[in-house]
């Protein structure tokens, strides 16, 4: 069975975003970029269902420009096969991205399509769903167990009042959760390996697809700084548990409750 | 039980991505290519990425550069801003400063045709050129150990990823790896944690003087475009840091209205009472400082340590299978403060000695000593000498009459004077204890242009994966509370600009505490602790701070 993983450039998740003081966007220049930590999680996947036997071939695939490369040789390094760069320099929409990925599925002939629920730079959360729509194919989407089962799928999915299990038909199309499981560290030989594997390069053109857009982006602003708060901590030390290192350097301790209320009063908080 | 390791080998391994190992790596392939030959060369890096652990002022020589890559301006170098004028001040108290006149400024001050610089940037931009040319880079892999067998350093050993706090080994586990290779070349920066124990292994600075170091810590802002004046260079000396804590001050106009600003102190201060940081959050108050960030938005912060005992703290820079480089070594120029070109050109000296050897089918494993002889030949090394009494001079006359000494070292003789000042204390041995000093007061931060510690590291953007082991290693864990605390009420909980130290007390008893996953790898605890007893190593690959444009 052939899956298909698609993995974004985003910014990494332990930087802080600074936005354009046009408004325009975030900077990106110097800034480090890393796979979407979401399609990690499917990449992960991915390889754990061909470690198991469930998975003959993995191809990845990802919309964006010549950087983006990267991001193919980190999910080489995972364990793809190979891998399908969709050349686009410009803004992606995530309407253009499904296109261009649900045109690479067809050509591909996979069976299973894994991504990532959301890209954790615009937090779309679209773009698996409009991949199954535009195929017309079963969907299911922040997946948090995945077994294979022939010509069928189990998936779990963490909804609000618990643990719901679907069952799909293959081929489908499944979005990973945080909780999917825990992606490994990558080793370097296989780093070394993924600079040899082999990956092609296609156009919008070269898949027959006229990118779609609908969305504008008006403006892009930092949210409104908060006042700081000040913390009022009561009973930490007499009860023996100590308030992490931020708190105590900062907060205010009080023994009893009265004090405590007293304070909250003088704040006009009560 | 031993764990199975796998194995690669290269002819050349670098430790470090900073200007001095790639400029290094950068060099090997360079001259295996005129030949027609090919030289496996690998770098690794601790940083989650090629320059996201570095962090300089910076004012840049192109002088390397020129040398390295001629033709640097074509192929997109991030020099974008010259040097436009220079600007020094003494400042004399918290709202006043005296403008020192051209004709008095020490000629190492002068930056005619030097640019100001993000080095991170630059870092990036060597990275690209050196992948270009074939050399191998791996960010994320910190080199944990090196291979010492049969009298010779024989490469090294990367770091165990998936080790829990407890040392128990997590589900995905993996083993580090040994990178084995015919030279070694170690450009971690100013006192890399395998670059100290290769010092003292092969006994490197028995005829030198002990390193010096300081503290740089920086933030860079994007100010109103009507403040900003890209290229110019403003520097400091005097307040907030006194005749017995020296240091200086910068404040650097970039491209994009942005400014980088920052505090340097000297780490042979006294006073266990100082908090570095505190003095550079109150320094940006100063009406010289203020005017231009006045507005602004603070967009990064970060520290380093630096190296600046000069020549007469170089330790010998080879030994069997490997040699030290850039401020690994300590080719810093103090009185410039510049490094960056240095290091640069002890990277390339290194290299051509290595590829030398190599090109010629050399094994390996033997001293490079055409390298020292190259670099004692090399404008590098005479910048240095130069400037080998300014360090001292500081130290030993105080700031003004140090500075006066300065001037007429540099501009009557060159920085050729026929004798050489020595300064034989070690930094870790120059508190004051904490009875016989002042207590200070730093002001409140007032959220605008001062800023609290927390929230400072924050802006580092520092991540280290959580349940690993403590990075940050104390030789015997009851010195920071029975000695440190009463004698120098533990400075590690100042010195540090990142809040790793605290002393916490729980039902009145004081415990050392250390906040190993706010670390920004800037060494100064290994430098500073007066017993001596905490050594940094390097953490799971990847982790520490994420500059971006530092």
């Amino acid at each position: 069975m052939k899956v298909l993983v698609s993995v974004k450039r985003v910014a990494d998740s332990n930087v802080r975003v600074q936005v354009k003081p046009d408004g325009s966007g975030v900077v990106t220049d110097g800034v480090k970029m890393s796979m979407n930590p979401f399609d990690e999680i499917a990449m992960e996947e991915a390889v754990r269902l061909k470690e198991k036997g469930a998975v003959t071939e993995i191809v990845a695939v990802t919309v964006g420009g010549d950087k983006s490369q990267e991001t193919l040789r980190t999910a080489l390094a995972f364990g793809a096969d190979r891998a399908v760069h969709v050349k686009e320099d410009g803004d992606i929409q995530p309407l253009a991205a499904a296109q261009a990925l649900a045109a690479v599925f067809k050509k591909e002939d996979a069976k299973l399509f894994l991504l990532g629920k959301q890209a954790i730079d615009d937090d779309a959360n679209q773009t698996g769903q409009m991949v199954a729509g535009l195929l017309d194919l079963p969907q299911a989407t922040f997946a948090s167990k995945i077994e294979i089962d022939g010509d069928k799928a189990k998936v779990t999915r963490e909804v609000d009042a618990g643990l719901e299990t679907l069952e799909v038909d293959l081929p489908a199309i499944i979005t990973a959760d945080l909780r999917l499981n825990e992606p490994r560290y990558l080793k370097l030989p296989d780093i070394i390996k993924a600079k040899k594997k082999p990956l092609e390069a296609v156009s919008f053109a070269d898949l027959g697809v006229t990118p779609g857009a609908g969305l504008k982006v008006v403006k892009i602003a930092s949210p409104p700084t908060r006042n700081q708060g000040e913390m009022l901590v009561m009973g930490a030390r007499e009860s023996g548990i100590a308030a992490p290192p931020p708190i105590r350097r900062t907060a205010e301790m009080f023994k009893t409750v009265d004090e405590l209320i007293a304070k909250l009063k003088e704040k006009s908080l009560v | 039980m031993p764990v199975e390791r796998d194995v690669m080998e290269y002819d050349v391994i670098v430790v470090g991505a900073g200007p001095a190992g790639l400029s290094a790596a950068i060099r090997l392939k360079q001259l295996a290519g005129k030949v027609g030959k090919e030289l496996g060369v690998c770098v690794v890096e601790k940083g989650s990425e090629v320059g996201a652990h570095i962090l300089s002022g910076a004012v840049f020589d192109p002088h390397a550069l020129n040398e390295l890559i001629p033709d640097w301006k074509n192929k997109g170098a991030p020099l974008l801003s010259p040097v436009t004028r220079d600007e020094i001040y003494f400042f004399l108290s918290a709202d006043k400063a005296v403008k020192v006149p051209n004709l008095l400024v020490p000629k190492t001050m002068h930056n005619e045709g030097n640019y100001v610089i993000s080095l991170g940037k630059l870092v990036r931009w060597l990275g690209e050129q050196a992948e270009a040319l074939g050399v191998e880079i791996y960010p994320g892999f910190a080199a944990q150990d090196y291979i010492f067998e049969d009298g010779a350093v024989r490469g090294i050993v990367t770091g165990d990823m998936g080790v829990a706090r407890d040392g128990h080994h997590k589900d995905g586990y993996a083993p580090g790896m040994e990178l084995r290779a015919k030279y070694t070349l170690f450009a971690e920066g100013c006192r890399g944690h395998l670059g100290k124990r290769l010092i003292a292994q092969f006994k490197l600075d028995a005829d030198s003087d002990p390193q010096h170091y300081a503290i740089g810590l920086k933030e860079l802002w994007e100010i109103p475009t009507d403040e900003h004046q890209p290229g110019l260079v403003v520097h400091g000396a005097g307040w907030p840091l006194d005749n017995t804590s020296p240091g200086g001050s910068f404040l650097y106009h970039l491209e994009n209205n942005q400014v980088a600003v920052g505090l340097i102190v000297d780490l042979s201060y006294s006073n266990p009472y100082l908090q570095p940081f505190g003095e550079f959050q109150r320094f940006k108050h100063h009406p010289v400082i203020r005017r231009y960030l006045e507005g602004g938005k603070r967009i990064a912060y970060g520290a380093r340590a630096m190296t600046k005992g000069g020549l007469n703290s170089l330790p010998k820079m080879v030994f069997p299978g490997g040699a030290l480089i850039g401020c690994d070594a300590g080719t810093l120029v103090y009185s410039k403060i510049k490094g960056n070109h240095t290091a640069m050109k002890s990277g390339m000296l290194a290299a051509e000695a290595a590829a030398e050897r190599l090109l010629a089918g050399g094994e390996g494993a033997d001293k490079l000593t055409t390298y020292p002889e190259r670099y004692k030949a090399s404008w590098a090394h005479d910048e240095l000498y130069r400037s080998r009494n300014f360090g001292s001079a500081m130290h030993k006359f105080g700031m003004w009459l140090g500075a006066a000494f300065v001037y007429i070292d540099q501009n009557g003789f060159g920085g050729k004077l026929p004798f050489t000042l020595h300064d034989r204390k070690p930094d870790f041995k120059t508190l004051k204890l904490a009875a016989e000093s002042k207590k200070l007061d730093y002001p409140k931060p007032d959220g605008k242009l001062s800023f609290d510690l927390l929230s400072s590291v924050f802006m580092s953007s520092t991540n280290h994966a959580e349940d690993q082991p403590v990075h940050l290693l104390l030789k015997d864990p009851a010195i920071p509370i029975r000695e440190n605390l009463p004698n120098y009420d533990e400075p590690a909980q100042r010195y540090c600009p990142a809040g790793v130290y605290e002393v916490v007390y729980e039902d009145g008893k004081p415990r050392f505490q250390i906040n190993a996953q706010n670390c920004v790898h800037c060494k100064t605890c290994d430098i500073k602790d007066p017993a001596q007893n905490i050594t940094w190593v390097a953490p799971e690959g990847g982790g520490g701070p994420n500059y971006s444009a530092m």
